[in-house]
């Protein structure tokens, strides 16, 4: 079964695959199947916890069982050091998985004799190998011998013949030996010895920050990478930052992804980020990123996703009570076990380090966003030329496993009087989309504000908003533009105010006009009232006039006729002759 | 000449190899001269018996332990150099 296994995998050169994150990536497949592989490097660098993993892991998840042979430690010591990573020994070898055998040479008690040889090595590995069918053997750390051996000859000569036997009865095997000085790559030339592969482990402190690297020195017959790889020995025992990240093939799905901020959606085409981009949010101290990264969390955990927040400034419990302040609640996501806020100093290991345990807790979490806060804490010690790769891999490593990720970082530089763009350059040129906040100083008062600096492949707002954190949540604000400057906070509200009360004098003075138009009407309106009325008094004054006019003619006439009938007559001598009177 | 001691020795050899038989013959030799009558020799071929090995911690074949008198001392090698074996085995050589 393991051979039909070792076939598939290599071309060339059979490989025994680890199962050590990382380190089967390194070396195209794993050590080199039934041959040994030195492993060396300094006291506390992690060579036993290397070699032991390698021979848990093949028992558990490759069928092959190991021996492993201790001069060093002894076995109970061994137990409980590998507990603390998860491994059950005891377990292991109840199952004939495992079988320990500790070898002990004390000095002062041998006295030599003459010849001899170290048959009585063979024998013992010889049998645990048979005892359980072993397919895999550490020798942690067989240089331990020459302290106790005093006749070296004799005892390189039979560590050449033990290599060549292991070889021999097709162990794939580790041997450990500690770092030589100068050109000798361990302390007793063991390399002379185990030729295939070499891996070496380094445990260097820079700026009182320790990291742990691993690199594969030699090996013979296959293609390796030759990068020093930074590793991690955590929880879940050795981790090594894969190099698969640095293969830029990720899928670019079009799904889009609320920030959980409604007015940032809309500024960022009107539906936020792609799934699986990366988000960089820029600022100076105190414009609101954690916020906004706790909000992002926020919503994905109210879609019913799973978020992770790596928090270098504040604990766990700081965040969610923060948060409560701005009205987002994270309690309850961190009881359902949607959330998890994994919170860590930054000082306590290397960028690197910190990098191989952020992939770790993605890789048990299965986040479906991730928020980063701050990175730039991270990036303090180091030389931006440093930081780059090894973010340039996480990012990837988020994006291949099409996870959202939001990172903040901490700008210096104050109140916009700087550009915020300049710093944190290299790293920006990795993210999607990249939103500034600023402060703005104005009017005896800051504010926040925030704009959409880059977006790729989308439409996004050119508009700068403010950024207003109150009980009720976040919220995004549109600014006033005055002469010179945005207006915002107090002076914003004031512009507003005085906007208002234009306006409504505004539709008084209308008012006024049209109540003024309306009395006018009626005074007018009254006027011709009066006239009309004028004008019927007269006219029944002149009526009245004509009727007595009329009456008096009236009465003459009769009266004149009525005097002609009197002066007799009447017909001869009318009125108009006067002559005969 | 030791008075009451009693050695008890244990030789290991892994098979019929020119080494451990000359191992054995020498150390015939020094205890019938030096402790004559107060030792027992056992061989033990871890040839046959490997799980013999781990528990006197045995690397090199031949190895000579003395189990008794305390404490356990070890002789590595095949014994030729007489006068080492008696150091290593603390016994004061019986003057000739």
């Amino acid at each position: 079964m393991t051979q039909k296994r070792r076939s598939e995998s290599a071309s060339a050169l059979p490989k025994a695959p680890t199962g050590i994150t990382g380190l089967d990536e390194i070396t195209r497949g794993g050590l080199p199947a039934r041959r040994p592989t030195l492993v060396c490097g300094s006291a506390g660098c992690g060579k036993t916890m290397l070699a032991m993993e390698f021979l848990v892991r093949g028992a558990v998840q490759f069928d092959e069982p190991g021996v492993f042979m201790m001069f060093e430690e002894n076995a109970a010591e061994l137990t409980a050091n590998v507990r603390s990573l998860g491994f059950d020994l005891d377990q292991l070898m109840k199952q004939k998985k495992i079988a320990l055998d500790y070898v002990h040479i004390e000095r002062s008690e041998i006295e030599e004799t003459g010849e001899y040889d170290l048959e009585g090595l063979f024998i013992r590995l010889g049998h645990a190998i048979d005892a359980i069918g072993a397919k895999r053997v550490v020798l942690d750390t067989v240089e331990a011998l020459f302290a106790g051996l005093p006749n070296h000859g004799i005892l390189r000569a039979e560590l050449r013949r033990l290599f060549r036997w292991l070889k021999d009865r097709g162990m794939t095997a580790i041997i450990t030996g500690e770092k030589g000085d100068g050109n000798m790559i361990t302390r007793y030339g063991l390399e002379e010895y185990v030729a295939d592969c070499v891996i070496t482990l380094d445990h260097r402190v820079t700026e009182q920050i320790s990291t742990r690297r691993l690199r594969v020195l030699k090996y013979r017959g296959s293609a390796h990478g030759t990068n020093e790889y930074p590793f991690l020995i955590g929880e879940r025992g050795f981790s090594l930052l894969p190099i698969t990240s640095l293969r830029l093939d990720h899928a670019a799905p079009a799904e889009r992804l609320s920030t959980g901020i409604a007015r940032l959606d809309e500024m960022l085409g009107g539906q936020g980020v792609f799934r699986g981009s990366s988000v960089h949010v820029s600022g100076s101290q105190g414009t609101g990123k954690t916020s906004i990264g706790a909000k992002f969390a926020d919503a994905a955990c109210r879609r019913g996703e799973r978020a992770l927040i790596f928090a270098y400034e504040e604990s766990s419990a700081q965040i969610v009570r923060n948060m409560r302040s701005i009205g987002i609640d994270l309690a309850p996501w961190l009881e359902k076990g949607l959330l998890l806020i994994h919170a860590s100093r930054p000082a306590l290991s290397g960028l690197e380090q910190h990098l191989v345990a952020m992939h770790d807790t993605v890789k048990a979490f299965r986040p479906a966003v991730v928020v980063v806060d701050p990175i730039s804490n991270l990036t303090l010690e180091h030389s931006e030329t440093e930081v780059m790769p090894t973010l340039m891999r996480l990012i990837d490593f988020l994006k291949q496993q099409q996870i959202t990720s939001l990172f903040t970082s901490l700008t210096t530089g104050g109140s916009g009087t700087s550009a915020p763009e300049d710093s944190q350059v290299g790293v920006s040129s990795l993210m999607d989309t990249w939103l500034l906040l600023r402060n703005v100083e104005f009017n005896g008062e800051r504010n926040r504000l925030i704009y959409v600096l880059k977006s790729r492949g989308m439409a996004h707002s050119n508009q700068v908003r403010e950024f207003v954190l109150s009980d009720a949540g976040i919220d995004l604000v549109d600014v006033y533009l005055g002469a010179d400057r945005v207006l915002t906070g107090t002076a914003r509200v004031a512009q507003a105010a005085h906007e208002r009360s234009a306006a409504e004098l505004r539709r008084e003075d209308h008012e006024r006009k049209l109540r003024q138009l309306a009395a006018k009407r009626k005074a007018i309106e009254a006027q011709i009232a009066a006239l009309n009325a004028e004008g019927e008094a007269e006219a029944a004054e002149v009526k009245f006039a004509i009727a007595q006019e009329t009456l008096q003619e009236k009465t003459t006439q009769q009266n004149s006729a009525a005097m002609a009938q009197l002066r007799g007559g009447g017909k001869g001598g009318n009125a108009p002759k006067k002559g005969p009177r | 000449m030791n008075k009451t001691k009693t050695y008890e020795l244990r030789l290991y050899v892994a098979g019929q190899t020119a080494k451990s038989l000359a191992a054995f013959a020498n150390l015939q030799r020094v205890c019938e001269t030096h402790l004559a009558g107060q030792y027992r020799i056992e061989v033990i071929d871890l040839v046959k018996t490997p799980q013999l090995a781990a528990g006197d911690q045995i690397l090199a074949v031949p190895t000579l332990v003395r189990r008794l008198p305390h404490p356990i001392k070890k002789i590595i090698g095949d014994l030729s150099n007489e006068e080492r074996v008696l150091v290593g085995l603390d016994v004061q050589p019986v003057n000739e």
